[in-house]
């Protein structure tokens, strides 16, 4: 660590950042679910200062819904030279239908296939400018019944915060006190622990004003919120508020709902860190679900713990070698056998041969054996058969001498 | 706070962003994507600060890499544009082949945390045979952006995190001549100019004058762009810094000075060098474009340079590299390719090859084993014919034996019968001899 003496420079690489951020302009996907009536679209033109839906383009409340649709709607909007490109996307007929099992699927989908497309985008060999159309924060609507969450929202909310950034809302928080307000955070909270929800998390700070500041809006999480579309002079000012005949619930001021919270989180100081934790951490668990699917096809599953660090080519690559020495082993192997037959054939060659030669060896001595015994049988003969001759030709001789 | 109006166009689906600050943003591609006005301060003007938060949290990084010949003034240069002492030690002349030495330094200025990898060549120009001199400098580049890529390919990445080494900007040390590039110089930065950001300096302009530095800039110039070398040129697109760089883009090549030692010049004390003949001060607009050169590399351009190491030299290796690994975006009928197709196709073709190879050697096997199997029959034929053979020769021998043995047997049944009939006939003839003596004895 160098603290430098003297001028360099560097100090305003901050600026260059900023600068050039300003020139690309900046892209934000914000989603709204919840039942109809819940006040969607108003806190959206509540939020923004303006009317989303008009007659040009009119939004989807006004319609019925028979099954959920995902919408989404496209606008510029610029203040101070930054420019945003804002994308809503709306959730018209989510928890409407009698039977709401998989109504949060097509929202799931919608998710799913935007970073789908960016993983696409991010993948081609020739890269363009990436639009970034993933969704970045989704505010889901509570409706404000004071009990505790419905079964429907515990659903959504456990299927989605692993997919996206979930902020839960109180909507149209006028209707609660701020007694039973109170009441139905904490029993939000402890339900959202209990069953293990991980609802967006604002990140600490170093710096003490700014923990300050998260700290408290921890506190008052989940956020009760108020929108209108009308607004209305009180005390001289003019607000945005709901009239009512025993007063004004007035949007932005922090004692009547937590309005102004929202906004200045969402837009004001966390809109970045949103999409940080939807890029650094919702879409690489995407990816990574994506990629391993792919790789490890075929690989048995006990071997996918060490190949998640590599890429799917390194691991290709490593499984080539891995095979190379199979390989080696296998046909080492199999010229074991190989051999091992061979000499076996080759030895039974042998002793047959032996055994035959054996009994050649045999049969010729006993064929000798016979041939030496006839052999003497003539010789005995021939002798026997000498000696007769020559007794019989005596006796003639006799006979001859013995007539004369 | 400005409030910005757009017109709202009725009907209009397109894009119809009138505006006259930015030209140049990216979501053109973007279809009905409407303008829309609001009636107060919402507060997204906070972006720019959001990020630059963020960045500055996390802190910047930058990589320069130095090439230029041995003693041309390298460390000196950066000791002096970083305001620190980086430790360097003076390198020989006689290094047998071109090296590269990488050091990285935390620094800090104001709340600015840099991150800040010096590289520099060592031994460069130095050998007698500098045909492979830019080999080294490219590889090394190669290996940074080699290094990213096998991080963004990974399944569970971290590029957040990740320590980018990616040279950003690689300064070019020409030796102050006077006459013109020598052709190592063209050669190198030819090799290097698609995958680096080049800023060429002249280096220890101090031994050049005036008019022969504004002859030298021509010459050099001139050379760059008749031999097609694409140096970087600061840019001119964004309408804060296009006029300061457009100006310097004119003043390239920058002519530097580099010193650490101070001389006392008025009342303060300033980067210089001392010569009998005068002080060169460094920071000295009119003595050396060294302030020129901190003033694009560091003040103005740095991100830009970053930017562009990213956007253009990374994005062409990285291109270059899948291709040549046999990926596309599309596949043989023209149609878009998913990155889990393109890995699918691999992997299916992979496994394919293996199993390939696996019955090729197990093939191999049973054709040896036929062959030998062959052979070893042949051999028991043989063996069997051998036996045979002798088995027709021992059955000749015992039909000769038992033609002998009937022989011999016929010639003893002859006997017997001859050796029978004298004996028959002699004890006739006696018997008869016998009756004729008894008869003859009788008569007498």
């Amino acid at each position: 660590q160098r603290n430098l003496e003297g001028y360099v420079g560097f100090a305003n690489l901050p600026n260059q950042v900023y600068r050039k951020s300003v020139k690309r302009g900046f892209e934000f996907t914000l989603m709204v679910v919840g039942e109809s009536g819940l006040g969607k679209s108003t806190l959206i033109n509540s939020l923004f200062l303006t009317e989303l839906y008009s007659k040009d383009y009119p939004g989807p409340s006004q319609r019925i819904k028979k099954t959920v649709q995902v919408e989404q709607s496209k606008v510029l909007i610029k203040e101070g030279g930054v420019q945003l490109t804002l994308t809503i996307v709306d959730t018209p007929g989510f928890g409407d239908a009698v039977d709401n099992s998989n109504c949060w699927q097509p929202v799931i989908n919608y998710i799913d296939s935007k970073c789908e497309d960016f993983l696409n985008a991010e993948s081609r060999v020739n890269r363009r400018m990436m639009p970034d159309n993933r969704v970045h924060c989704c505010l889901y609507f509570i409706a404000p019944s004071g009990h505790g969450l419905k079964p429907l929202d515990i659903e959504f909310m456990k299927r989605l915060h692993d997919k996206v950034n979930v902020i839960p809302l109180i909507a149209k928080a006028d209707t609660l006190t701020p007694e039973e307000c109170q009441q139905f955070k904490k029993q939000i909270m402890k339900e959202i622990q209990e069953h293990k929800i991980k609802i967006y998390e604002f990140p600490d700070s170093e710096d003490d004003e700014d923990s300050k500041v998260t700290r408290k809006i921890k506190e008052k999480m989940p956020l009760a919120v108020v929108g209108s579309n009308v607004v209305i002079e009180v005390n001289g000012k003019k607000v945005r508020g709901r009239q009512y005949p025993w007063g004004v619930a007035e949007v932005e001021n922090g004692e009547h709902c937590d309005f102004t919270i929202l906004r200045n989180m969402l837009i004001r100081t966390h809109m970045q860190d949103l999409k940080d934790v939807t890029n650094n951490v919702h879409y690489e668990n995407y990816r990574s679900r994506k990629l391993a699917a792919v790789t490890c096809n075929g690989v048995d599953a006990t071997k996918t713990k060490g190949q998640l660090t590599k890429s799917p080519l390194a691991q290709m690559e490593e499984e080539r070698r891995e095979h190379v020495t199979k390989m080696k082993k296998m046909e080492t192997e199999m010229e074991q056998v190989f051999e091992m037959k061979v000499k076996e054939k080759k030895q039974k060659l042998k002793d047959s041969e032996a055994e035959l030669e054996r009994r050649h060896e045999q049969m010729k001595k006993n064929l000798d054996a016979q041939y030496k015994e006839l052999e003497e049988k003539r010789k005995q003969y021939e002798e026997e058969k000498v000696s007769w001759e020559a007794q019989q030709r005596i006796l003639e001789q006799q006979k001859l001498d013995a007539s004369k | 706070m400005q409030i910005f109006c757009v017109q709202q166009f009725s009907g209009f689906q397109q894009n119809t962003c009138a505006s006259t600050v930015n030209n140049a943003y990216i979501f053109k591609q973007d279809i009905n994507v409407r303008p829309l006005s609001m009636s107060g301060h919402v507060g997204f003007d906070s972006l720019p600060d959001q990020l630059v938060s963020r960045s500055t949290s996390q802190g910047f990084c930058f990589n320069i890499l130095c090439i230029g010949e041995t003693g041309i003034g390298k460390s000196t240069l950066m000791d002096t544009l970083f305001n620190t002492n980086f430790e360097n030690s003076q390198s020989t002349h006689f290094e047998p082949k071109v090296k590269l030495r990488a050091q990285t330094y935390q620094l800090q200025e104001s709340s600015v945390q840099l991150k800040l990898t010096v590289v520099n060549t060592v031994g460069f120009g130095d050998q007698m045979n500098k045909e492979d001199s830019y080999q080294h400098v490219v590889n090394y580049i190669d290996a940074q952006f080699e290094s990213y890529l096998q991080e963004e390919l990974k399944i569970k990445r971290c590029l957040h995190n990740y320590h980018d080494t990616r040279v950003h900007a690689c300064l070019y040390f020409i030796a102050p001549t006077g006459h013109s590039l020598k052709s190592l110089d063209l050669v190198t930065m030819k090799k290097l100019d698609s995958k680096v950001n080049i800023i060429p300096v002249i280096a220890k302009a101090d031994t050049i004058s005036k008019s022969e530095l504004h002859k030298f800039k021509i010459k050099i110039m001139s050379e760059l762009v008749s031999n097609g070398v694409q140096i970087y040129q600061f840019p001119i697109d964004d309408e804060n810094v296009a006029k300061i760089n457009t100006t310097m883009n004119s003043h390239l090549p920058f002519a530097v000075v580099g010193s650490t030692e101070e001389v006392k010049i008025g009342n303060k004390m300033v980067k210089a060098r001392q010569y009998p003949w005068g002080v060169v001060q460094v920071e000295n607009e009119s003595h050396c474009d060294f302030v020129k050169l901190r003033e694009m590399l560091i003040c103005v351009n740095m991100e830009d340079l970053r930017e562009q190491t990213h956007k253009r030299h990374y994005e062409l290796y990285r291109r270059c590299k899948l291709e040549d690994m046999g990926f596309t975006d599309t596949d043989a009928e023209n149609k878009p390719l998913s990155l889990q197709e393109t890995y699918e196709t691999k992997r299916q073709e992979f496994l394919f090859e293996l199993q390939k190879r696996e019955e090729e050697m197990r093939q191999m096997f049973v054709q040896r084993v036929k062959e030998k199997e062959t052979e070893l029959k042949d051999a028991e034929r043989e063996l069997q014919g051998k036996f045979e053979h002798l088995k027709r020769l021992h059955q000749e021998e015992r039909m000769k034996l038992d033609e002998k043995k009937t022989m011999l047997e016929d010639e003893m049944s002859g006997f017997s019968r001859r050796k029978l009939a004298a004996e028959l006939l002699q004890a006739q003839a006696f018997t008869g001899s016998m009756n004729i003596k008894k008869d003859k004895d009788r008569k007498k």
